[in-house]
């Protein structure tokens, strides 16, 4: 399998030797002080509601059908229509072979599609497949794409390929917004993490994000923090806000809440917006209407009262 | 990296109040002296009031031993000695100190609050460091009570007797419990003197040591300011004296004891350095910094109060730090959210107000987060001196608040020499990503105590205390058995 030639000048891939090493334990010590915030009453409220505008619906199962994801469509629509003032989530994520559908099915809404591309989730294919992928799901009408990085060329160490890849892909996006997953599970250490995140970003990424879904662990809050920090670096080396989506394993309320408080207390106020941030997610959203639910009426109501799509 | 920040934490999403309930604390109005097993009132008839220093609002009334009360306490303790509790055997007296740590673990909780009601310090940490830890303590201690001659093979393993024991106003049940465990599990009985601004978790802890049926005598609590402490220093019947607190007292209990069959432990003060090499994993060094200076609000006498930071990543450090200092809320003790409480005391504050002018006279630049404190109460916010050099007083002597000495260094050696050109000798920090540098430093290093990557952890099982002026011996871990028992060789 040959890959084509670089193409960008050298000088553009970042010296990663330059990107700071990373303390695991120091990492662990610092989210454990974010989940002990005790989020309340109307701060509360506040958290949950952006958690919900913030979240990226998915499904990417190999058995999707149209009609599951017009399903998907409604709910990001109607979320919960019993509940007033909900904002609505980000972005309905999907296949490429789904984005039309998708598509259709939010025209009129401020929603955004998301497809993922580029022979998600392995992205074990050539290069010229992955482009072919993106500007397909482009072309259905994709506002965001969701890549995969060459997690094995990456951990060969082949810098410059990854970096060039994304690059590319950036070109193929066009107007959409790029997404990289690092699939962070796959990398193994909190460095590389690091390392990929700053390649990721000076290849264009507008959004770096943890994990495919499909690899355990996926998005954790470790991960997530140095991929914060890395954001942080780069903003004050750049002055380009990059966003951050941890995605896969985060299902309740709560959870989404310490991940609030960790962008809150890492990047600050400019960070909390679904322009800069997502959840990846596709049982978070009724978790945190139950919880929405609870603060309204001052009771858990059945999971049957929440439509499951 | 340098200059302005770039980040916003001002305004936006804010976290609502999350007040610790307080409602099953249970507190009397007015403490007597825990002497002898029971509580009983002072000779002179007086009391002293110890203050919430959130609110600066009375908490209770407590008494002020004299000469004579101490008297009192020693001869109880002495009894106590003689009596039951050097004549039990040594498996009873650990299963004593075990129901003291496990009682302790039950009633967690109400310690937590009154520990953050009498000294100011956050709920956070005092449910989820200072109790933990104390109970912790009695918990190792108690396992050591029947095997010492273990522990000190060859040598006959022999308590002292009475141990006269005074403690500080910063971790104020952690320092008792650091004091009390060794001692009982050596078989000693103790007379402890609580500092004057934080009493109560000691006398709640006498009320502990009554419900889990100690003999009488075997610990006693007397209250008072200094002149309750000398007079234990020099009572002729106590056989061991254990201090922590300033090196200036520690200096003249030192001269009291000189010539006398007492043997002494002195825990006192110091300036330690925190050393950040350009290797180090950044973004946790800045939590180190943080929690190696705004930890108890800077009252620690272990606190990395001076950070030295390698060149090449100083703009980069500071900068990050100031960043982290916005997200630092400064406020009401009991607040579950609040990360830096209030001033132990109106004194402290004051003294922590006369460093930051000084600071300033001395030319350093200063920089506090911008973060609201609450109007009433003592309050200081986390405060970082730029520009400071090895001859400012804020780099040569301890401050004791939330406030941080900042300098470069170019090479090892000179970090090095910087960070023992001072008079104390208790802790030190290292960051690097190297491990051949962290032992090379710590060989350079003359400190107590040396942590690398990480700050201010403790454990019973580790030995804790200084070099030069910071102290004499060591407490915690299997050292802090020695310095409670006679060991001499066996024949």
């Amino acid at each position: 399998m040959s890959e084509p030639a670089l193409h960008v000048k050298p000088s553009l891939v970042p010296d990663l030797n330059r990107v700071p090493p990373v303390d695991e334990v120091g990492v662990i010590e610092r989210t454990t002080r974010f989940c002990k915030r005790s989020i309340k009453k109307d701060s509360k409220i506040e958290a949950l509601k952006l958690a919900l505008s913030m979240i990226d619906l998915t499904t990417l199962e190999g058995q999707d059908t149209p009609g599951k994801v017009r399903q998907l469509c409604q709910k990001a629509i109607h979320l919960h229509d019993t509940l007033d003032d909900l904002p609505h989530v980000a972005a309905v994520c999907v296949y490429p072979t789904m984005v039309g559908v998708a598509k259709n099915a939010l025209t009129g809404h401020d929603i955004n599609v998301a497809s993922v591309a580029t022979a998600f989730p392995s992205g074990m294919a050539p290069r010229a497949v992955k482009l072919e992928d993106t500007r397909m799901a482009v072309g259905d009408g994709a506002d965001e794409i969701d890549m995969v990085i060459s997690r094995g060329a990456f951990l060969q160490g082949e810098y410059g390929l990854v970096f060039e890849e994304i690059a590319a892909i950036k070109e193929a996006c066009g107007d959409a917004h790029l997404k990289v997953i690092l699939e962070t599970g796959e990398l193994g250490t909190l460095d590389r993490v690091r390392r990929a995140s700053v390649l990721a970003m000076h290849a264009g990424a507008d959004f770096i994000k943890t994990s495919t879904g499909k690899i355990q662990p996926a998005a954790t809050m470790p991960v997530t923090l140095v991929m914060l920090q890395a954001i942080r670096d780069y903003y004050y080396e750049t002055d380009r806000r990059v966003g951050m989506k941890p995605a896969g394993g985060i299902s309740k309320a709560k959870q989404a809440i310490q991940y609030l408080v960790m962008l809150h207390e890492t990047l600050g106020n400019d960070w909390m917006t679904p322009d800069l941030f997502r959840f990846g997610a596709s049982s978070l959203a009724n978790d945190v209407l139950m919880q929405l639910q609870k603060q309204k009426t001052g009771a858990y109501q059945s999971a049957d009262y929440f439509s499951k799509d | 990296m340098s200059g302005q920040s770039k980040l916003s934490f001002d305004g936006g999403w804010e976290y609502a109040p999350a007040p610790q309930d307080i409602s099953h604390i249970q507190l009397e109005k007015k403490y007597g002296l825990f002497i002898d097993g029971d509580f009983v009132a002072p000779e002179s008839g007086n009391y002293f009031e110890t203050i919430n220093p959130a609110t600066e609002k009375p908490l209770a009334k407590v008494a002020a031993a004299n000469g004579a009360d101490v008297d009192k306490a020693v001869r109880a303790a002495r009894k106590a000695f003689d009596g039951p509790w050097s004549k039990m055997s040594a498996a009873d007296r650990g299963k004593y100190i075990y129901r003291i740590a496990r009682m302790l673990q039950e009633r967690s909780r109400e310690f937590a609050v009154i520990e953050s009601l009498d000294g100011g310090k956050p709920i956070r940490e005092s449910r989820d460091i200072d109790i933990p830890l104390s109970a912790a303590h009695f918990f190792y201690y108690a396992g050591w009570a029947d095997k010492l001659q273990y522990a000190f093979p060859g040598r006959e393993a022999q308590a002292l007797g009475v141990a006269g024991q005074i403690i500080p106003w910063n971790f104020p049940l952690l320092m008792a419990a650091w004091k009390i465990a060794p001692a009982l599990a050596c078989g000693n009985t103790v007379v402890l003197k609580p500092a004057e601004t934080t009493p109560l978790t000691a006398l709640k802890l006498a009320e502990l040591v009554r419900d889990a049926d100690l003999p009488p005598g075997v610990v006693n609590i007397v209250t008072g300011a200094g002149d309750t402490g000398t007079a234990l220093v020099e009572h002729d019947d106590v056989n061991k004296i254990a201090f922590t607190g300033s090196t200036a007292v520690g200096r003249l209990i030192q001269q009291r004891l000189a010539g006398t069959a007492k043997k002494y432990t002195l825990e006192l003060g110091g300036k330690a350095a925190n050393i950040i090499f350009a290797d180090a994993a950044i973004d946790q060094a800045v939590e180190g910094i943080v929690n190696g200076i705004f930890f108890n609000q800077g009252h620690v006498c272990c606190a990395g109060s001076r950070l030295l930071v390698q060149e090449a990543v100083a703009d980069e450090v500071i900068q990050k730090l100031k960043d982290r200092m916005e997200t630092l809320i400064v406020g009401d003790p009991l607040d579950k959210n609040t990360d830096i409480g209030a001033i132990n005391s109106a004194a402290q504050h004051k003294r922590i107000d006369e460093y930051l002018k000084l600071g300033q006279e001395e030319g350093a630049e200063m920089y506090q987060s911008s973060r609201p404190v609450p109007a009433s109460g003592y309050w200081c916010r986390p405060t970082l001196f730029t520009g400071v050099s090895q001859s400012n007083r804020i780099v040569q002597e301890e401050i004791f608040g939330p406030v941080l000495a900042i300098q470069t260094f170019r090479t090892m050696e000179e970090g090095v020499t910087k960070a023992n050109n001072t008079p104390y000798g208790l802790s030190g920090g290292i960051w690097t990503d190297k491990g051949a540098k962290i032992f090379k430093m710590t060989r350079a290093i003359r400190a107590g105590v040396i942590w690398a990557n990480t700050f201010n952890k403790f454990d019973p099982t580790s030995p804790f205390g200084g070099y030069k002026e910071s102290g004499v011996g060591r407490e915690g871990g299997l050292h802090g058995l020695s310095a409670y028992l006679s060991l001499e060789p066996r024949r």
